[in-house]
């Protein structure tokens, strides 16, 4: 094992929004009953997630000082499970990767926490709404920060959890309702899938007599396993990572799961738990990286996706659904990253895409609160006029997300693209697939702000009320934007001759020495990154083209092509699909055979109600022994006695 | 000699059981449990005689005596029962519904 540091402090990370969670939850009423106990609530639950930060950046400060080989923080807080050779502890460690998700969740967190100040004012639900907010930071920072699968899972878990609490939060509109629900059981397959990785994983492991699930021991110990089933658990393990990050077919969730508060949608799936996947392929990377079939199918699935749900965004007209298929295509450019081998260029993916996604929703949710919640964007137009700030950080975000240097988002995303074309595993298929996946992104990103924000106002009255978002929800706005815009700076790739790529080297320990494509001259690398950012201006030309200057186009396009617009208006089906296939048939076995036959016949009817059926009977019966009347009483004994002397006449 | 008696006790039994099982009137019941205890009496007086030994009618005496005390008790109970609810038929005085 790798020399590891102490430093307990690491519990404080995810306590402290768990203290947060349990105080807000417990000691505050769920309405909001003046403006003091209000602050009371909002000062508990942003300030937790702030001491979070600060203790990541101390951890972070701490590592930093340490040799590269041996940046690793553990803090072991009692031991869980012990069981013959078996022990699982309840141990944090931070280590490079750990380190990057923790401030990304942290500091990211932080802000929405700030945001939520303003957006969810006067929300009845306000304490609620802050207690799960924590839980769920305290659920992802123990996903991150745990040492071993058991701790990864349970966190894994409790974000889910979290999500199906925050999504269905307005729980008296049953949509809403239903839309967490469908999250959590979405979910809950792929974590079927998870488990059984684990469980493979555990037991395949055991065999050679190691029984362990902390990462450390794992990865000592993968050579042993035989290639099928490194590849089987890989697969497992990717069901799960398919579930929680949104990938194609459980990717259905996530549309649905903008029925939440939009701060929640920001958080939870955009910046943090839909990564949890890509996280946990980069954690098992050694895992990975031994089986070639695995990788192909995880990049083949993300690249899948990414161009998949680029194609529904570009004719969605709610602001968070368009906003919501971009979160599912980006992650799967994350996965192609992992899945060739970069695992670093995932990770940093994931870290831009915090920013610049997170700054996409809270400035729709600040759209939002100007237009009184409406989210259909062809009521909007022309409200960059009216909310400057939410207008220009938008812009900022939507120009990283489309790839413009120098924004964040363009150092990252060409990273994954000349990843996919050069890497080992990559393939000039797998790079065409993503670029044409980032010209559309830059098409529906771009649509979605000129709808949004230029032009002349569609709906005047709706325009007339509009006004910019108070300074509790402009400021994470412009603090996001600035990390949106030069967090891409800590990755320059190292061929631009500027030195080493940091965000790289930085997470070497983790993922070994990165496999350029070395017989790729620089000449290829660049022209690769001219292409990109063609693909970006690509998109913003078509989209200023189809939504400014002539305006009739896109209708004539929906006419020109009738069935494949209706396809990509309604999503190619795929929830009508899985309503057929699955929900259907589920719905009428559970309530024909299930309830009816089995719960109410056999068991309710059948054992409860045939006990006392039986005892009945068996009570009239033998009520006949006592009838009071003593002459039945004498029959009986004489009865006996016959019975006796018989018996020991003949015997 | 003793085969004669036996034979008699347990014509007596049986007509004492039967009795007790069949007939409707109380006192007429307490009068076959009676003759069912003399029936015993009978036995235990004719076995007593064939093995020469005092035993049986030393019990014969218990056995008197018990159904003396019991007949009272008996009979007893019965004029109470009459007292409220003038009857001595046994179907009449039965509270029981099963």
């Amino acid at each position: 094992m790798e020399e590891a540091t102490v430093f307990t402090f690491l519990r404080w990370i995810p306590a402290l929004p768990l203290a947060g969670f349990l105080l807000n939850i417990f000691g505050a009423r769920t309405e909001t009953a003046g403006h003091g106990k209000a602050a009371r609530v909002h000062w508990i639950a942003c300030l937790a997630p702030f001491g979070s930060f600060l203790v990541a950046l101390w951890a972070f400060a701490k590592l930093l000082a340490l040799e590269p080989e041996a940046r690793r923080l553990t803090d072991t807080v009692f031991t869980w499970i012990s069981s013959g050779d078996f022990s699982a502890a309840l141990r944090f460690s931070m280590d490079p990767l750990s380190a990057v998700m923790t401030l990304v969740v942290t500091g990211v967190g932080f802000l929405i926490h700030v945001y939520s100040v303003g957006y969810m004012h006067g929300d009845r639900g306000y304490a609620r709404y802050f207690a799960y907010l924590n839980l769920f930071m305290a659920m992802m920072l123990l996903l991150v920060l745990g040492d071993n699968l058991l701790l990864l899972f349970l966190g894994w878990e409790g974000v889910g959890l979290c999500s199906y609490f925050l999504i269905g939060f307005w729980y008296e509109d049953p949509e809403k309702a239903y839309a967490g629900l469908k999250a959590f059981v979405v979910n809950r397959i792929g974590d079927f899938g998870f488990l059984l990785g684990i469980f493979l994983l555990f037991w395949t492991l055991g065999q050679h007599g190691i029984w362990t699930i902390d990462f450390s021991v794992i990865r000592q110990h993968v050579h042993l396993l035989g290639p099928t089933v490194i590849t089987a658990i890989c697969l497992l393990l990717f069901m799960g990572a398919m579930g929680k990050s949104a990938q194609f077919p459980l990717y259905v969730w996530l549309p649905d799961a903008m029925a939440g508060p939009t701060p929640v949608s920001a958080l939870i799936h955009a910046a943090t738990m839909v990564t949890a996947g890509v996280y946990m392929v980069a954690r098992m990377n050694f895992l990975y990286a031994a089986s070639d079939f695995a990788c192909q199918w995880v990049a083949w699935f993300g690249a899948f996706t990414a161009l998949f749900a680029a194609t529904i965004g570009i004719c969605q007209n709610d602001i968070k659904k368009v906003l919501a298929y971009s979160t599912v295509s980006q992650l799967g450019y994350m996965f192609v990253g992992v899945g060739v081998g970069a695992y670093a260029a995932g990770i940093f993916h994931l870290m831009t895409h915090a920013f610049f996604k997170a700054l996409l929703f809270l400035g729709a949710g600040s759209v939002m609160h100007a237009v009184g919640g409406e989210t259909d964007i062809q009521k909007m137009g022309g409200l960059r006029s009216k909310m400057p700030w939410t207008f220009w950080t938008f812009v900022i975000a939507t120009l990283a997300i489309a790839g413009f240097p120098p924004f964040s988002g363009f150092f990252s995303k060409d990273e994954i693209l000349w990843m996919a074309f050069s890497s080992a595993h990559g393939s000039p298929a797998l790079w065409a697939v993503l670029w044409v996946g980032a010209a559309v992104t830059s098409f529906y990103m771009f649509r979605l702000v000129f709808l949004t924000f230029f032009d002349k106002p569609r709906d005047h009255h709706l325009h007339e009320h509009a006004h910019e978002s108070p300074a509790v929800m402009t400021v994470p706005l412009a603090l996001l934007a600035v990390g949106a815009a030069t967090a891409g700076f800590v990755g320059i790739p190292e061929s631009w001759g500027l030195g080493h790529n940091l965000f790289e080297t930085w997470l070497e320990p983790v993922f070994g020495k990165p496999h350029h494509g070395a017989h790729f001259s620089h000449a290829t690398e660049l022209l690769f990154v001219v292409l990109s950012v063609a693909a970006g201006a690509g998109g913003l030309l078509l989209a200023w083209i189809f939504y400014l200057r002539s305006k009739d186009l896109p209708v004539r396009a929906a006419q020109a092509f009738p069935a494949l617009y209706r396809l990509l208006y309604n999503k190619y089906y795929v929830d009508e699909i899985y309503d057929f296939l699955f929900v259907r048939p589920i719905r009428t076995i559970s309530e024909k055979v299930l309830w009816n036959l089995m719960d109410a016949g056999f068991v309710d009817n059948g054992l409860v109600n045939g006990t006392a059926r039986f005892f009945q009977g068996a009570a009239r019966a033998l009520r006949r022994l006592q009838v009071g009347d003593v002459q039945s009483y004498g029959f009986a004994m004489i009865l006996g006695v016959l019975a006796i002397v018989g018996f020991l006449l003949f015997k | 000699m003793t085969q004669q008696t036996l034979v008699l006790s347990v014509l007596l039994f049986a007509i004492g059981a039967v009795g007790f099982l069949v007939r409707r009137n109380a006192i007429v019941v307490l009068m076959s449990v009676e003759l069912m205890l003399n029936a015993c009496n009978l036995a235990f007086v004719a076995f007593s005689r064939q093995l020469a030994d005092m035993t049986g009618h030393v019990y014969v005496f218990m056995i008197m005596t018990v159904a003396a005390a019991e007949a009272a008790v008996g009979l007893a109970i019965v004029v109470l029962i009459f007292r409220t609810r003038r009857a001595v038929n046994l179907d009449e005085i039965n509270l029981m519904k099963g």
